[in-house]
């Protein structure tokens, strides 16, 4: 654990790829086997421990530290992990790093973890913090609840793997799928020991084709006779690839954008693809709800993402569904060498012999020449989209003889976004942010003009934190603190009235009704676009604004 | 005496109606009282101003001796009555110079740390507590998760780091008053004995501390040219040169930080810091604890820093605490992209 504890350490403060690289490299040359197996498991993203939460660090921690200043130091440190590993009274026998002994290996932490029942969770863990040093909590609180953050991606650890042995990432990543956590075989391999595993999937993620967003000027050279369009539906791009295992069961995985497995999420939608007459197939498309055949906006779509696992309750309220625009294989056939015209015609049959209400097509927008197109943007619904319009964000544009390309190849495909919407509003208040902008005043609630029964004042309208550079962040941040006017605990009040203020343009994509907010609206992907130094906050917009745009949003 | 005669909060900062003076006000007023030469706390065009020698030697170097109009040096423990104010200096351990301000009415006794720290440190007297009845605290570090690590083993870090790099230059960011001398005479006691290289920022305060017999050894102003060549030694320089086209100069540098933020992951890699050292000239939470009992203080008040949690945590005991929220110190200390004095 030791070892690995400084491993990540060291990854996490080293800004060169090269670097990071070498120390990676070195790490898994002078681990043995399975430990850093196990280690390669968590820089790829490969372990996760069902129990181990968030919440019973918490909880942990509040056995030890009172909450209050458990509250404060969070806030402070940004991130909880670091904030319980320094917090975490130390045993005197482990205060200087050296003279901690801990027999205590990555292979016992995860092998345990696995076996481990829910509720002996807490005493194995608060035991391992006591033996560990304050860099080796870091990294077993960082490494249970999942998220190491230490600036390496999967690609870059397999990378590290691959220079074992003067092989190439790609070459690793051809077996990746069909091997599990330590690695035994594939450390084997890479250092000419063994053979190459023999790992073949019978589901395997395809790399996605992406899309370019299309500038003015390519309006010029483009001809519209080359291209189909699509709307660009407001879910999330997903694959759902099944195929057959040697022993004859199914293999059934539903892939995001990057190739991760999310279909524990989803096991309405592999229940349905399970179904198909088809044995083997992959299509890409997007994942949506859909209730009573109206897809629904993308704010519902979210209960439903970044869910490990997922309860019958949400499956029942929000049923997922495939809105498919792509079929990379058919039978184990490789379509992605097909032109799109080619490709579209058989998944059309694909989706009429599947039958199924779960799954149809993304349909096609006919239109002659780009300013018919360019209406169909600004208005959905006229263009024939109907009462879907309100999950479409802009368009898609296809070359007709365009084979599927991994990647983002220039010319082929290119999105066509809906322009976001844009408010002037006064900043009202501050909190600092987590991660990265970690004790910057970076997350910004803003509002709008209202005039009510009281007078005339601000309502905060939403909350934002990107959209600004750096530069503009530091200089929100100094202007949050030479501007504070009262503090709520981590949240600071910043003066904001018709005589003073700051302005920000905010740009959305969109705008819910809501009761949850004073205001009774809710944005969508609100971000900062512009900082008005120049312009006085009584100028800024009122609500009457916003109101008129939730008739038409 | 009835505290508000004795001690209120000005636009200006602290002040004491009795005696009309201010302590470390943050703007130009007729009468101060300075506890240490940290810009933050030691501005210039101030009337009156009465501090250690130390402490005007530091404000004559930084600001011409034109600083004040008069002046008055205080020796440690020696008492002057203002007003109904008996006041006295008593060291505070944060930097060369640095006291802490005791006020004596008949019936309360108030005791102002300005800055201060617990640990040793070769380059300044050590703290010694004062018992009080209101007890003015910073709080610089007040939160739980701040506790500073032993300095010998951070200095052994950046040996290790050189040892490890022998051809890379390892440049360490230092507050060029007080931190930088304070890391020049660790890596002295660590038995580090090659010439220390130093930014030119540098130059007149470290010679101010060897002018006021502190051995920091063979210390060496970097030149433009010779920046190249400087593989494998150390260079103390202001935080702010560390993301200069200064730095850059140098061979493959490995930048360092000494400070308490560092305590802190997300602030090394906010900084783009690669060797983070905990070497901090404030008290951490357990010193700033231990204080604030060990003066006996039956009122707490903290000027500055993470407030909340020390209040919280007096009252708990007890101790009736407020924030004071004063604004101006250490303001640049929390930025986490400006230099910081921590």
């Amino acid at each position: 654990m030791n070892q690995f504890a400084w491993l990540l350490d060291r990854l996490s403060y080293e800004p060169s790829r090269n670097n990071k690289l070498r120390l990676m490299v070195d790490f898994f040359r002078s681990t043995p086997d399975p430990e850093r197996g196990y280690a390669l498991a968590a820089l790829t993203g490969a372990l996760s421990f069902q129990h181990a939460k968030p919440n019973l660090i918490r909880a942990l921690i509040a056995t030890r530290v009172d909450p209050y200043l458990f509250g404060l130091s969070y806030d402070y440190v940004g991130d909880l992990s670091e904030t319980v590993a320094l917090l975490w009274p130390t045993p005197p026998h482990v205060d200087e790093p050296g003279s901690n002994e801990s027999p205590l290996t990555l292979t016992e932490v995860v092998t345990t973890l696995h076996t481990a029942g829910k509720l002996d969770l807490p005493k194995l863990i608060a035991a391992w913090l006591d033996a560990l040093d304050e860099n080796g909590r870091w990294a077993l609180l960082k490494l249970i609840t999942g998220s190491l953050r230490v600036g390496v991606s999967a690609r870059l650890a397999k990378t590290a793997v691959g220079d074992l042995g003067g092989k190439a990432a790609n070459e690793i990543e051809e077996v990746w799928h069909g091997l599990r956590a330590p690695y035994i075989d594939l450390f084997a391999w890479v250092e000419g020991r063994e053979d190459k595993p023999d790992a073949t999937d019978p589901a395997p993620f395809h790399p996605a084709m992406l899309a370019h967003a299309i500038e003015d000027k390519d309006f010029a050279v483009l001809n519209p006779a080359d291209f189909t369009a699509e709307w660009k539906w407001d879910g999330i791009r997903v694959q759902a690839t099944r195929g057959l295992e040697p022993d004859g069961s199914m293999a059934i995985r539903l892939y995001s954008r990057t190739g991760e497995d999310v279909s524990p999420a989803f096991p309405d939608l592999v229940e349905t693809l399970a179904t198909f007459p088809q044995q083997r197939f992959s299509l890409d498309g997007e994942l949506l709800v859909v209730r009573q055949g109206l897809v629904q906006p993308f704010g519902v779509l979210q209960q439903r993402l970044n869910r490990r696992t997922v309860s019958m309750k949400l499956v029942t309220e929000y049923p997922a569904h495939i809105r498919a625009y792509d079929l990379l294989s058919l039978d184990g056939e490789d379509q992605r060498p097909l032109p799109f015209h080619e490709r579209r015609q058989k998944l059309e049959a694909f989706v009429v012999e599947a039958a199924d209400a779960r799954l149809d097509l993304s349909p096609l927008v006919p239109f002659a020449d780009w300013d018919f197109l360019a209406r169909a943007r600004k208005d959905p619904r006229s263009a024939g989209a109907g009462a879907d319009a309100e999950a479409i964000e802009g368009l898609m544009l296809k070359r007709s003889e365009s084979i599927y390309v991994p990647g983002r190849p220039k010319g082929l495909w290119y999105k066509w976004k809906r322009d976001p919407f844009t408010v002037d509003a006064v900043l009202m208040y501050a909190q600092r942010g987590h991660g990265k902008r970690s004790s910057f005043y970076s997350d910004y609630t803003f509002g709008v003009w209202r005039t009510d029964a009281e007078g005339t004042g601000l309502v905060p309208v939403g909350k934002a934190y990107f959209g600004f550079t750096d530069e503009e962040l530091a200089q929100l941040d100094k202007y949050v603190r030479n501007n504070t006017t009262n503090r709520f605990g981590p949240v600071r009040e910043v003066t904001h009235g018709m005589d003073g203020g700051l302005v920000l343009e905010i740009a959305f994509e969109g705008l819910n009704r809501s009761t949850r907010h004073k205001s009774g609206v809710a944005m969508r992907f609100p971000r900062v676009s512009r900082i008005r130094w120049d312009k006085p906050a009584r100028e800024a917009d009122r609500i009457e604004t916003l109101e008129a745009l939730l008739r038409v949003s | 005496m009835d505290l508000g005669k004795c001690l209120t909060l000005a636009p200006e900062g602290l002040y004491c109606p009795s005696g009309d003076f201010f302590i470390d006000p943050t703007r130009p007023v007729a009468r101060a009282l300075v506890t240490h030469g940290h810009s933050d706390h030691a501005r210039s065009g101030h009337g009156f101003v009465m501090a250690t020698p130390e402490t005007l030697a530091i404000m004559a170097v930084r600001y011409g001796a034109a600083f004040c109009a008069t002046r008055q040096a205080i020796a440690p423990g020696e008492q002057v009555l203002l007003g109904d104010a008996t006041v006295s200096f008593h060291p505070a351990g944060h930097v060369l110079g640095s006291a802490q301000i005791r006020l004596a009415f008949p019936g309360l006794t108030i005791v102002v740390s300005g800055d201060y720290k617990r640990e040793a440190d070769p380059t300044c007297a050590s703290f010694e507590v004062v018992p009080c009845d209101v007890f003015v605290t910073e709080a610089t570090f007040g939160l739980p998760v701040f506790r500073h690590s032993r300095t010998d083993l951070e200095v052994a870090k950046l040996l290790a780091s050189r040892a490890l790099f022998p051809e890379r230059a390892h440049l360490v960011g230092a507050y060029a008053l007080g931190k930088a001398q304070r890391v020049m005479a660790l890596l002295r006691e660590a038995g580090y004995d090659r010439p220390i290289y130093i930014h030119g920022a540098m130059e007149r305060l470290t010679t101010l501390y060897q002018e006021h017999g502190i051995p920091l050894g063979e210390i060496r102003k970097v030149t433009a040219a010779e920046r190249p060549k400087l593989g494998g030694e150390i260079v103390i320089c202001p935080p702010s040169a560390l993301q200069d086209l200064w730095a850059r100069k140098f061979p493959d540098p490995v930048v360092a930080f000494a400070s308490g933020w560092m305590r802190v992951r997300a602030r090394a890699r906010q900084k783009g810091i690669e060797l983070p050292l905990v070497i901090s000239d404030h008290a951490d939470w357990e010193a700033l604890c231990t204080t604030i009992v060990e003066t006996g203080c039956s009122k707490l008040l903290v000027t500055h820093g993470e407030a909340d949690a020390l209040v919280h945590w007096a009252r708990n005991l007890g101790i009736e605490a407020e924030p004071l929220h004063i604004l101006g110190y250490g303001d640049e200390e929390e930025a986490p992209l400006a230099d910081e004095a921590a």
